[in-house]
């Protein structure tokens, strides 16, 4: 890896003070990043050397760092998690990237995600949208059922977990022109749908969960699939079909 | 005078929690909504308690750094979480989870505490399954299990290499549910600042709004710490990026003993490090110990030759591997636990073996060929497939690890960009977990009372090493299980209180501290930014505070973190304002804190002359290299007691650890 030479990027950074603030592009030089470096280490670089020549760095939204929180954003070369597919950004390496190039860093733009400040924006539309019916209603006293007493074909125990797998990341309303959320809660819808222990109030949920949707701000799903080739975790537009379904049969059994 | 209580109840062991839970005061279902309660962080601990004191009935408010519960640090666990349900019919037991954790704690735990761990752990599943956690399955529809380090049976439940977010975002939907009622309030973006007590009780916190930067005042009858672990005191770990001890140094700083500092998990497989510019270290789950090799070359020249690039692993003959975990360890190989298997690697790379091309040549392989090719024998059997070739058993084996680790295999590769079905991973031990902690007594309050802290903030039931799969049981089980229990026998005398108001000295004393200490990071005209100094600090920490311990190591730490402290109040520089986001104000809050934690660790380490589980003293090792523990001086648990300022100062107490069901014995796994 020693042998490796650092990249030098000029980077384009939407900065912005708060959510009244106008926000603006700022330009900035970066070298000697080493391409065994993740995309967020980069920022950290580049962060290092603002506020050693006394300036404010750049805020952007982190946690985890191995692509499993959902914390981290960022819209890199018009791109929802940047030039890669099935990943998100802070499992971006900049191998991915060549000596010299100019990089566009925006944060999410969509409605419902208002901008807090630089590259962070407001996600909390989603816990909203769970809480109007993302569970299943069940006292949280242990006194249950014997676990192995519901027994879960393995094919569908596996389909539940593929759409458990959403990490709530917003990449999916990011990249959609409507900014539809339809993706995302089409995964927790079907999470339940495919399971036993779900499917007792899977009309109420699915009725609840697209009205909060709705009255979030979330566009339309107009069947581009752009959220599906952005998805960092490979969530299939099957569960935006399965969650269309749900909602066509609860809504006709409500009329 | 010790305020050490254990409150371990009387009468036999498999009694204890039974006989508790007969007999404690309950609050009466029309009396609960008269009690606030506050929780502190929303991972596995407070998510699953919040929601149950929700449903309860109590007043919930939940905080968390994060932007939405769902984030928290427990999101990251991969491999699984452990239940004696002897689904597998291989023996399993309340007992044997029990004595498995005792032993792999290397003796220094709470057996009644571990006893009910142990006996709530089937619960733990039964109510993750009805919340719709979708475990992994059997073609018949029942739940699988995988075997973990330092047990000899298979009790580990998960959901793919998910187990962690899986189980996090069952809490956190019960907690949505409750949030939806309007039972829990949820405060996202928020930070404890710190613990406010009155008349001796803790009654409320300051919170910092981390969108606005305004300081907040929070009261209610009883405060949960649910804050998670202090690894990132060392900079790099698996930990996320925001994990810090700082709620838990807080309620330290006004009166909570901290138990064990010193005691920190080690874990063996970890991506090790590529350069001075990383941030973070990304484990490679357990798990895959079940179906990895461990290895390095037996030559020192083919070691040389491999990290110069010169030689491939696949290249180098099976006689001429060095599988040093099978070698050592014959009856439980390559899963020993995490101490024992950490310091082995630490061993051969010390020796001049490591295979990694880094600045510590540090590194070992982690190799799948072996499982790949016997997989894909049983597969072709499976299918009928006579005289099958090597290709095609090697794809029937790699689909197999593939539908078992796929992903895992997958965030490898992005990573390192080397395919790690061709090659052999590289690993290296790296800080995870920390099982030193606030300590707390049977019912998880502190020395505080009122405050109470549960998950991995707490020291916990692990002892001095935790068993892998077992941090996930331990913060459901005190979530879901335990503290609501315990909590309730505590508010029984609060129903008459009344709401606490905030307008009282003890909350403006408090909130006038945490404003002038913002004053002060804003206004301080500083040299150098808060990382710098963190990086110092996690610099001194691994190298001598870490794998391996020496008196005069510990005591040069104990001076350079001290030297490193009054440097960083001296010169550090946080841009920005005071109003509005200020990550670099949030790090230097938690940054102070760290410095002070990481040098009570090493006091800690260097009182303790000994060595057991994370903690191992080379100056206390047996000939062949194992530890050696020292049960006649050092069965105890140290609870410290701040003193002010001086860290130096702080004040030992000691729990002596009773072991009336188990016999205490030298933990062997060769
Ligand atoms: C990569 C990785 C893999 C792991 N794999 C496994 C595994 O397979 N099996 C297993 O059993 N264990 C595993 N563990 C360990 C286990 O995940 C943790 O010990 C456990 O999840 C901790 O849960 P917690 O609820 O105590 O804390 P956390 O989940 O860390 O939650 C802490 C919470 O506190 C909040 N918080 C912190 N400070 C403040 C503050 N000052 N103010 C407000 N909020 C605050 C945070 O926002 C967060 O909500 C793993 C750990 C890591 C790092
Ligand atoms: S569906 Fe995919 S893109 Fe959308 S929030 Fe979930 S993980 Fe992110
Ligand atoms: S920081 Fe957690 S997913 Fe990127």
């Amino acid at each position: 890896m020693s042998s490796k030479k650092g990249l030098h990027l000029t980077l384009k950074i939407w900065r912005q003070k708060n959510n009244k603030s106008k926000g603006q592009f700022e330009t900035y030089k970066i070298s000697d990043v080493s391409t065994d470096s993740s995309f967020l280490e980069m920022l950290d670089i580049l962060n290092e050397n603002l506020i050693n020549d006394g300036k404010e760095p750049v805020a952007f939204d982190h946690d985890c760092r191995e692509g499993i929180c959902g914390m981290c954003s960022l819209y890199i070369n018009g791109r929802a998690h940047g030039p890669d597919t099935g990943i998100t950004t802070c499992q971006l390496h900049m191998r991915t990237f060549k000596d010299g190039e100019t990089i566009v860093i925006e944060p999410w733009r969509s409605a419902a995600f208002p901008v807090i400040k630089d590259l962070i924006v407001d996600r909390s539309a989603f816990d909203r949208v769970m809480a109007a019916g993302g569970f299943v209603s069940v006292n949280t006293s242990g006194n249950t059922l014997d676990a192995n007493a519901i027994p879960v074909p393995k094919e569908d125990a596996d389909k539940a977990m593929d759409a458990a797998a959403c990490i709530g990341c917003g990449a999916c309303v990011a990249s959609c022109k409507n900014g539809s959320a339809m993706l995302f809660v089409g995964a927790k819808i079907s999470q339940f749908a495919l399971l036993p222990q779900g499917r007792i109030e899977a009309k109420r949920r699915v009725l609840n969960m697209v009205k909060a949707m709705d009255e979030e701000g979330f566009g339309n799903c107009s069947n581009t699939g752009a959220c599906e080739v952005e998805c960092p975790k490979g969530i299939s537009l099957d569960n935006i079909a399965r969650m269309n379904r749900e909602y066509m049969a609860a809504f006709i059994d409500k009329g | 005078m010790s305020k050490l209580d254990s409150k371990i109840p009387a009468g036999p062991l498999k009694d204890k929690w039974k006989n508790h839970k007969d007999h404690m005061n309950l609050v009466a279902p029309n009396n609960r909504d008269k009690i606030d309660i506050i929780v502190v962080g929303t991972g596995l601990a407070g998510g699953s308690a919040a929601a149950t004191l929700a449903e309860q009935g109590y007043n919930v408010k939940a905080f968390c750094y994060q932007d939405s519960p769902r984030r928290a640090h427990s999101i990251a666990a991969q491999g699984g979480i452990n239940a004696a349900k002897n689904y597998q019919g291989d023996g399993d037991s309340t007992y044997r989870l029990f004595y498995d954790t005792i032993k792999g704690g290397d003796y220094r735990a709470r057996e009644a505490n571990v006893y009910r761990l142990a006996e709530v752990s089937a619960n733990i599943i039964d109510q993750c399954v009805a919340q719709g956690v979708p475990f992994g399955r059997e073609y018949g529809g029942q739940l699988d299990n995988r075997s973990f380090g330092g047990v000899q049976v298979k009790r580990t439940f998960y959901a793919k290499g998910q187990t962690g977010q899986q189980l996090l975002l069952g809490a956190y939907s019960a907690m949505s549910r409750q949030i939806g009622k309007g039972r829990i309030k949820m405060y996202n973006r928020h930070e404890m600042m710190e613990l406010v007590i009155v008349d001796g009780k803790a009654r409320g916190i300051i919170a910092r709004n981390l969108v606005t930067g305004e300081l907040e005042r929070h009261s209610a009858h009883a405060v949960v710490i649910a804050s998670g672990g202090y690894g990132n005191v060392y900079f790099l770990s698996t930990n996320a990026m925001g994990s810090n001890v700082s709620a838990a140094w807080k309620i330290h700083k006004k009166g909570a003993y901290f138990a064990n500092p010193c005691y920190v998990q080690i874990h063996p497989t970890c991506i090790p490090v590529h350069g001075t510019q990383q941030s973070k270290l990304t484990l490679m789950s357990e798990s895959l110990r079940n179906s990895g090799r461990i290895w390095v070359p037996k030559k020192l020249e083919d070691a040389v030759a491999i990290r110069e690039g010169k030689l491939r692993p696949e290249n180098i003959k099976e006689e001429d591997r060095d599988y040093y975990l099978e070698r050592r360890y014959p009856a439980f190989g390559n899963l020993v636990p995490r101490d024992v298997a950490s310091r082995a690697a630490k061993e051969r790379c010390d020796a001049g073996f490591g295979i990694e091309n880094n600045d510590t040549k540090e590194g070992v392989y982690l190799d799948f060929s072996t499982e790949i090719m016997k997989k894909g024998k049983e597969a072709a059997i499976e299918r009928h497939i006579h005289n099958p070739t090597e290709q095609q058993i090697y794809d029937l084996g790699k689909n197999w690890v593939e539908e078992k680790y796929g992903n895992l295999f997958q965030m490898y590769e992005k990573i390192t960009a080397d395919d790690p079905y061709k090659t052999p991973m590289k690993i290296y031990p790296a800080v995870h977990y920390t099982m030193g902690g606030v300590w707390v007594d049977y019912n998880l309050q502190s020395t505080i009372p009122g405050c109470f802290v549960i998950g991995e903030a707490n020291f916990s039931d692990h002892g001095a090493n935790r068993l892998g799969a077992s941090a996930l049981m331990q913060g459901l089980a005190d979530g879901y299980f335990v503290l609501p229990y315990t909590i309730a026998d505590y508010l029984s005398a609060d129903i008459r209180t009344g709401a606490i108001p905030t307008n009282s000295a003890p909350f403006e004393q408090a909130e006038k501290e945490i404003k002038e200490k913002v004053d002060f990071f804003i206004n301080n005209k500083g040299t150098h930014s808060v990382d710098h100094f963190h990086k110092k600090l996690g610099h001194i920490m691994w190298n001598k505070v870490g794998m391996g311990r020496t008196p005069e190591g510990l005591e040069e730490a104990i001076r350079e973190i001290e030297e490193v402290r009054n440097d960083f109040w001296k010169n550090v520089r946080v841009p920005g304002d005071k109003e509005g986001m200020n990550t670099e104000l949030e790090k230097a809050f938690r940054v102070a804190d760290f410095l002070e934690l990481g040098q009570l660790m090493a006091i800690d380490a260097l009182k303790r002359n000994e060595s057991c589980g994370g903690h191992f003293r080379e100056d206390h090792s047996t000939p062949d290299g194992e530890a050696e523990r020292d049960d006649v001086n050092y069965k105890y648990v140290a609870a410290w007691e701040y003193q002010g300022k001086d860290i130096n100062q702080e004040v030992m107490h000691k729990e002596e650890l009773i072991y009336e069901n188990i016999e205490v014995k030298t933990r062997s796994y060769k």
